[in-house]
């Protein structure tokens, strides 16, 4: 389970993210959700230590990983994907998958043998079958389509059996039809590997459809949490997010 | 894309050691050798250079330091120490290494043109210590009295044939173990680090201490490539220490293709052979050279190496869609 307890961060003053405390269920599917500037994305920054807390705790199972190096938290079992997809252009997509199987394992190895390790390539295949990039296998990276790039991405964090997924904004960028492919993709991948699940997305359509339960950010705080149903009936959220868009709906 | 095996790569190198063991014998004379010997010392440099700019992405200004190092450790050793070769070769190696292992720690915590420039300032640093050191490197006027070459295992350095073909051996050996850590799941960490850092580090990657790795190779690979110079020129000079050599480890990078593992040696070639023809003609050697970078930097962005690789996967390309029917070609293109 991850949970995150009083978690505060500052940038020069501006409360980016104060005294959040949230728990993510192990093996839930949840959806971050709030206007643009709530926090969602420091909130990700914070859990996979690209910026380290000002204050607060959080707790992988029971191991407090805040303050730790990112590649110390990733090598604990929490991977990301970007917003803006963050791939390595001049490799193929089989190449960038077989390298992050082997990016921080077998570091003896690393020097005596040859790329690829035996053992990466049925974990680097069943990686690409799950997000269907199995046909670009060959395809330099640079060269994809922005959705195949989002999926590598994805691909790449999954290829080190995280038990925790962050996913920054899946479908940004997409049409609408990429968008439900997208979000199909990531529920399946979800659906068959064991893990914690947390995404940010701005499309409520996909929000209510998919999520089991929804955490919403304003302003560096929580807002509201609980299930879809909860959330969409909260009148906080309402009023802060959602009012425009459900207004006249019976709530 | 072929992987490249283990096997293949050996096979290469051998055939490439056969090669130039064979060469003298259609070329006798002395100016073939000692260029082959020249620039057996400067491909080896110019790959270890291309391992942090190719393949690391570190643009090092100031590699030229491992270079002069090299050739001064190995022949102040040789000379004041009395060691044998081998002895000596080992401890260049391991002076060039943790040299490496102190300048790298501090170089690769900065990016991009700040790097360049603290690799180029450490580079003045050895070279001003070489002059200034005039009790132990002959200050200005390079080491004088010779580097004593005396036999090991056989091998008599002071022979002619002896020397050319320890060079080559040295030269493919180095090469072949630069390949192997370029091909290594070490080496495609460091494409990966070069590509794109930030998500090399969500990976879990170790981000600096695989560049320090590399840097540290890469020190040692350039320290080779000194010993070698010195062993021929059988002393060591400031020159073998100042940013030029640095630049011109550029050049035959530049010159011959980085994005291909011997394009840098295509390139010492390219920059030996135009070194020596033109200075024989005109003295104006830096114009003749700066017109070529000039060609090179903005109509052959690959090198010349990288030019013949990409015209023949074009060719294997082209040759494979004739080869197949339309409708092959359009499931292909899918």
């Amino acid at each position: 389970m991850l949970s995150v307890e009083h978690l505060s961060k500052s940038f020069g003053g501006v409360a980016a993210m104060s005294d959040v405390s949230l728990k993510f269920e192990q093996g839930s599917l949840t959806a971050v959700i709030g206007p643009n500037g709530a926090g969602k994305t420091t909130f990700f920054n914070l859990i996979t230590g690209a910026f380290r807390p000002d204050a607060g705790r959080i707790l992988l199972g029971t191991e407090n990983i805040a303050g730790l190096r990112a590649p110390e938290i990733v090598r604990r079992g929490i991977g990301r994907a970007f917003q803006i997809a963050s791939i390595f252009p001049s490799l193929t997509v089989r190449e960038a998958i077989l390298g992050a199987v082997n990016a921080y394992r077998l570091w003896y190895a690393k020097l005596a043998r040859r790329f690829p390790l035996a053992e990466a390539g049925s974990q680097a295949d069943e990686v690409m079958e799950l997000v269907g990039l199995d046909a670009r296998a060959a395809t330099l990276s640079g060269n994809l389509s922005h959705g195949d790039q989002k999926l590598l991405d994805i691909a790449l964090a999954l290829a080190l059996e995280p038990q925790v997924l962050l996913l920054d904004e899946p479908t940004a960028g997409m049409g609408p039809e990429e968008r439900w492919q997208m979000i199909d993709t990531v529920h399946q991948l979800w659906q068959r590997k064991p893990m914690t699940l947390i995404f940010i997305e701005h499309d409520m359509d996909i929000v209510f459809k998919y999520a089991q339960s929804i955490r919403v950010l304003s302003y560096g705080k929580v807002l509201a949490e609980g299930s879809p149903d909860d959330v969409r009936r909260n009148p906080h959220v309402i009023e802060a997010y959602l009012g425009t868009r459900f207004e006249g709906k019976p709530a | 894309m072929p992987r490249s095996t283990l096997t293949r790569d050996l096979l290469f190198a051998v055939g490439g050691l056969v090669l130039l063991v064979v060469l003298p014998l259609v070329f006798p004379g002395k100016a073939f050798s000692d260029f082959v010997i020249r620039l057996s010392a400067f491909a080896i440099y110019a790959t270890s250079l291309n391992l942090l700019i190719g393949y690391g992405g570190m643009v090092s200004f100031g590699h030229g330091l491992f270079y002069g190092l090299g050739a001064y450790s190995f022949a102040l050793l040789m000379q004041k120490m009395g060691t044998s070769i081998p002895l000596a070769f080992a401890l260049t190696i391991l002076v060039n290494g943790a040299v490496a292992a102190v300048i790298g720690a501090i170089c690769i915590r900065l990016k991009e043109i700040y790097f360049s420039f603290l690799t180029l300032a450490f580079q003045m640093l050895l070279h001003s210590l070489i002059i200034a050191w005039t009790a132990v490197t002959g200050g200005d006027q390079g080491l004088t009295g010779g580097v004593p070459r005396p036999p090991f295992l056989g091998i008599r350095l002071d022979e002619p044939r002896h020397l050319y073909l320890f060079c080559c051996a040295v030269l493919v050996i180095s090469l072949f173990l630069m390949r192997h850590l370029v091909q290594s799941p070490f080496g495609y960490t460091l494409r990966m680090i070069r590509d794109n850092p930030r998500r090399a580090e969500f990976l879990g990657i170790p981000v600096w201490r695989v560049r320090l790795l590399a840097f540290v190779a890469a020190g040692i690979f350039g320290g080779v490539g000194g010993m070698l110079i010195s062993l021929f020129v059988s002393s060591a000079y400031p020159d073998f220490a100042y940013w030029t050599v640095s630049g011109e480890g550029v050049f035959m990078i530049l010159l011959g293709g980085m994005k291909v593992f011997l394009g840098p040696l295509v390139g010492a070639a390219i920059l030996l052979v135009l070194n020596d023809t033109v200075t024989r003609l005109t003295e104006h050697y830096s114009l003749v050279l700066g017109i070529v970078i000039l060609v090179f930097a903005l109509g052959l962005r690959s090198g010349l190496l990288g030019l013949v690789a990409d015209l023949w996967t074009k060719r294997a390309a082209r040759s494979w869609r004739i080869a197949q029917t339309p409708a092959q070609a359009r499931t292909e293109r899918q």
